[in-house]
């Protein structure tokens, strides 16, 4: 493979973009420069953090180290999930159930790509484990926070109809079927589009990225494919999971919608 | 039929009292006194404490949804789950002589539920919890947003159901509706039942 590196002046060059739009900002009076450098500051200090412990990581090959950075991957975006959530579960059961639906996707469609797709020596090698890893937990994440928002959302704007279904003795499951399906839908719509207009609207950012690394388009785009493939697998056993365990926390074995369950009841 | 033995809930104070196959039982009392918290504990939509029989079996012996079919509950303001009016019914057609006999005009069918007036949303909910032929029914206010004809036309049809058995648990405002219908009267007020001896109910 061949590509071009960048050295730091190329970057510091890039940099300068931003500079120029804070001193936009100052010139214009719009109050953005000083949030958009720190913005800038962040993100520069987190990615070199992550390449250096990528970098360690990938030295390493270990399966316990390797495992740690996929759990802590996971940890935080459990906590994304957690924040998203207006008016929803109580913190920590939006912490609970979107972590473990997310452990639970994430991890199985890993590995199921790892073992029997891509099948690095060993399956487990945090080159190709982490960057997976990573892809099919962003959208997993944006799913299953989606599906939860949706369906406290919607138990609670549709209140009297649920009720209404209970009274003339349906089940939690029918009764709260309409709103299953809403909020299942909002989750899976992201990734339903991504695949519609991948290639047409946007080019992916692996497959950019692989191409400028110097590999054949027709390659970058089997490994897009595969890529995809399992975004949607892990988004729907994700969301699914997590809103039907959701239900049930809104729920009773009475049957009873058990709004007094989520924030601000 | 259906015993009630210190059902309590936040806000509702520990109640006892039976309700009788064919009786009717109207409850009146202040807004806020529990009328509703005591409906929803009864139909067991919020979680209480104490026990309910119906035909001497617990509550806790029968599933809700089954529970809910035996012991209707029709609130002060219906929930609809879908725009079209027959679907909440399980055979809409059959509802055409009820319909008409509760004053409810036959162009009810091609409208949309929300375009429905609050009084026609009223006397379709009560015929829609008539149609799972309930054992008991627990009422909300079925007649607050009627006139005096259609008020009439829902008393009769009551009464002729609870002729057949139906018991009735008629929570009302008002004091003459409650003497017309009712073979008891309770009042409630800050969460706390009793019957009602007629000349200490406060007048309104």
């Amino acid at each position: 493979m061949n590509y071009i590196q960048l050295d730091y002046f190329d970057l510091a060059l890039a940099a300068l973009l931003l500079v120029g739009v804070a001193a936009l900002s100052l010139l214009l009076q719009l109050r953005i420069e000083k949030k958009l450098l720190l913005a800038g500051l962040r993100c520069a200090l987190q990615l070199a953090l992550v390449g250096l412990v990528l970098t360690k990581l990938f030295e390493l090959v270990s399966p316990w180290w390797t495992g740690l950075a996929a759990l802590a991957m996971v940890l935080f975006a459990g906590r994304e999930i957690m924040a998203r959530q207006e008016r929803g579960f109580q913190p920590l059961w939006a912490y609970g159930i979107g972590t473990s639906a997310m452990l639970m996707a994430a991890t199985l469609v890993t590995v199921f790509a790892l073992t029997t797709q891509v099948k690095p020596e060993p399956w487990y090698d945090p080159r190709y484990a982490l960057p997976l890893l990573g892809m099919i937990l962003g959208n997993t994440m944006t799913g299953i926070a989606l599906g939860l928002q949706r369906l406290t959302e919607g138990a609670r704007q549709q209140r009297a109809g649920i009720e209404a279904l209970l009274c003339l003795g349906a089940t939690r499951r029918s009764a709260l079927l309409p709103v299953t399906r809403q909020a299942l839908t909002t989750a899976l719509m992201p990734i339903i589009n991504s695949l519609a207009a991948t290639g047409l609207v946007s080019l992916p950012g692996m497959m950019t990225g692989q191409i400028l690394a110097g590999v054949a388009p027709l390659d970058a785009v089997k490994y897009q494919l595969m890529i995809m493939f399992m975004i949607a697998g892990g988004t729907t056993l994700g969301a699914v999971t997590a809103v039907f365990v959701g239900l049930h926390r809104l729920t009773d074995n009475r049957d009873r919608l058990r709004l007094d369950r989520l924030v601000g009841e | 039929m259906l015993i009630v033995q210190n059902l309590s809930r936040p806000g509702l104070e520990p109640t006892s009292f039976e309700l009788a196959a064919g009786e009717c039982i109207a409850l009146r009392g202040p807004s806020g006194a529990g009328k509703t918290l005591l409906l929803r504990a009864l139909a067991d939509l919020d979680p209480s404490d104490g026990e309910v029989l119906l035909d001497g079996t617990p509550r806790s012996r029968i599933p809700a949804p089954q529970w809910r079919r035996r012991v209707g509950y029709v609130p002060a303001e219906p929930g609809w789950w879908s725009e079209r009016l027959d679907e909440h019914f399980q055979d809409w057609a059959s509802q055409a002589g009820p319909a008409r006999r509760l004053k409810i005009a036959s162009s009810v069918a091609g409208r949309r539920v929300s375009q429905l007036s609050t009084g026609e949303r009223q006397r379709l909910a009560l015929l829609r919890a008539l149609e799972h032929r309930p054992e008991v029914l627990l009422l909300d206010e079925p007649t607050g947003p009627l006139d005096d004809e259609s008020t009439a036309a829902v008393e009769a049809m009551l009464r002729e159901k609870q002729a057949n058995g139906l018991a009735l648990f008629w929570v009302t405002h008002d004091k003459r509706q409650a003497e017309r219908v009712a073979d008891r009267q309770f009042w409630i007020d800050r969460g706390r039942l009793r019957e009602a001896v007629l000349a200490e109910a406060p007048q309104r």
